[in-house]
């Protein structure tokens, strides 16, 4: 049954209000130059049916809860990947005033692939590992994983002709 | 020597042959299924998953957490399961077919029921296409029931078996209808309306959105039933030589295979147009000419 898991990780992909440059690049993983059905994946559009939930975009206070609501909805054992910077930490859109900053502040996230966009390669590599966290899920060896350790990304100071920087001081708080 | 004995024993055996079709349908089923991925993937210069994928997807599906909205929804698929398993045996023990036609009617029905006992609606908009989809072909298969009648004056599928001629020299056409119906029923495009093999994102999947986890795997297992239904039904078309009707069997679900990746999805209401003109012409040009 764990190989058979392991055999079959079915995806959902969820945009939280990307760019749609992991999505596209996401979606190049199932072409036949990657092929990602080999290793069993199938790209579903239904949470429930779904064992990793792949995420892109910087989440805000719209899509958080539909996010949530997508999470719920997958019959454990699940698995979360962050595919981008933005799922990280925001990205270049961490400033922004409706943005988050993560997917990890909405629900817990299992793997983290880096990169605007990551290169496909790295994708199924974050998949491959999302893969064997199921697997560890599904026989309930699974250590705790350590916290992002990617500091948030904090805005560039402002210039020095600029007024007082208002901008940044509401970043920090947040 | 001992061996054929053996062989001819199990194969004289109602029961045992009974039990054995149910135990190897799924298993056919899930090879065919295995197949039909595979071929597609090369047809489209892919690598394809590995050859027990559909087996493993369904262990993993039965070691996922059982989540369901309400209880009914659980028999409505245990039920579409029972009724599926009962058409292979009244086949196997070569009962009515219209009793056939009509239980698997009825198994469909179930499924039906139980994507119409949701709220979502995708699930709604993907069973009123299956309803649609049955529209379309029962009446292909009444007609083939009947000129199956005309031919052997029986609706016994043990009569049909006891004919020495096969059935596709008196009935071409209608092969060629309930080729279209077989289409329908593996869930092949251009008629994957209600819920496709490959196409996971057409009204996220359709009548069986809601299910999951080994609900899902029930509906599945139910599937790998039908599948391995309508391959002994095309089989059945030439009954006289076991290899003659694989062959042309196989042949027919490549063909099918070819078809899926040349045909884009259609809507359903040209699904139910197509039915109901060409093969069902078809199956009555094949009638009269059975008809004494």
């Amino acid at each position: 049954m764990t190989k058979a898991t392991s055999k079959s990780p079915w995806i959902v992909h969820f945009n939280c209000n990307s760019c749609n440059g992991c999505d596209i690049e996401f979606l190049a993983c199932l072409t036949p130059v990657y092929d990602v059905e080999r290793l069993g994946v199938v790209h579903v559009g239904n949470p429930k049916h779904a064992d990793i939930l792949v995420v892109t975009g910087s989440v805000n206070h719209r899509n958080r809860r539909v996010l949530k609501n997508v999470y719920e909805q997958m019959p454990s054992p699940k698995v979360v990947v962050a595919m981008g910077i933005c799922p990280a930490t925001g990205g270049i859109f961490a400033d922004c005033y409706n943005v988050i900053g993560g997917v990890g502040k909405v629900i817990p996230v299992d793997v983290y692939v880096p990169g605007c966009p990551p290169k496909p390669e790295a994708m199924i590599d974050g998949i491959i590992e999302a893969v064997g966290i199921l697997e560890k899920k599904r026989c309930n060896t699974e250590t705790v994983r350590p916290e992002l350790p990617v500091k948030i990304v904090k805005p560039a100071p402002a210039p020095a002709s600029a007024p007082a920087s208002g901008a940044s001081e509401k970043a920090v708080a947040n | 020597m001992n061996l054929t004995e053996f062989f001819r024993s199990v194969w004289n055996n109602p029961t045992i042959l009974t039990i054995l079709a149910l135990l190897f349908a799924p298993v056919f089923g899930c090879v065919l299924m295995s197949l039909d991925r595979k071929i597609t993937a090369r047809m489209q210069g892919r690598m394809g998953p590995p050859w027990l994928q559909p087996f493993y997807d369904l262990c993993k599906l039965f070691g996922k957490q059982p989540l369901a909205l309400h209880r009914p929804q659980i028999m409505y698929a245990v039920l579409h399961l029972v009724f599926m398993m009962l058409v292979v045996v009244l086949l196997v023990q070569g009962q009515d077919l219209l009793m056939v036609l009509f239980v698997q009617a009825f198994s469909v029905i179930c499924l039906v029921l139980g994507g119409m006992s949701v709220r979502s609606p995708y699930s709604w908009i993907g069973s009123q296409r299956k309803i649609l989809q049955m529209l379309a072909y029962e009446p292909v298969l009444v007609l083939l029931i009947l000129a199956v009648n005309l031919r052997d004056s029986s609706f016994l599928a043990s009569k049909v078996m006891e004919n020495p001629q096969p059935l596709l020299f008196s009935m071409p056409l209608l092969f060629l209808a309930f080729l279209c119906v077989v289409a329908i029923e593996f869930q092949k495009s251009p008629f994957d309306v209600a819920t496709s093999h490959h196409a996971h994102q057409e009204i996220v999947k359709g009548i069986t959105l809601e299910f999951s986890g080994p609900f899902l795997g029930i509906i599945e297992i139910a599937h790998c039933y039908e599948m391995a239904i309508f391959f002994g039904l095309m089989m059945a078309f030439w009954h006289t030589s076991l290899l003659a009707g694989f062959l042309l069997a196989f042949c027919s679900f490549l063909f099918l295979l070819i078809l899926d990746n040349a045909f884009s999805r259609l809507t359903s209401y040209w699904m139910l147009r197509y039915m109901w003109t060409v093969p069902l012409t078809l199956a009555l040009a094949n009638l009269i000419w059975l008809w004494r």
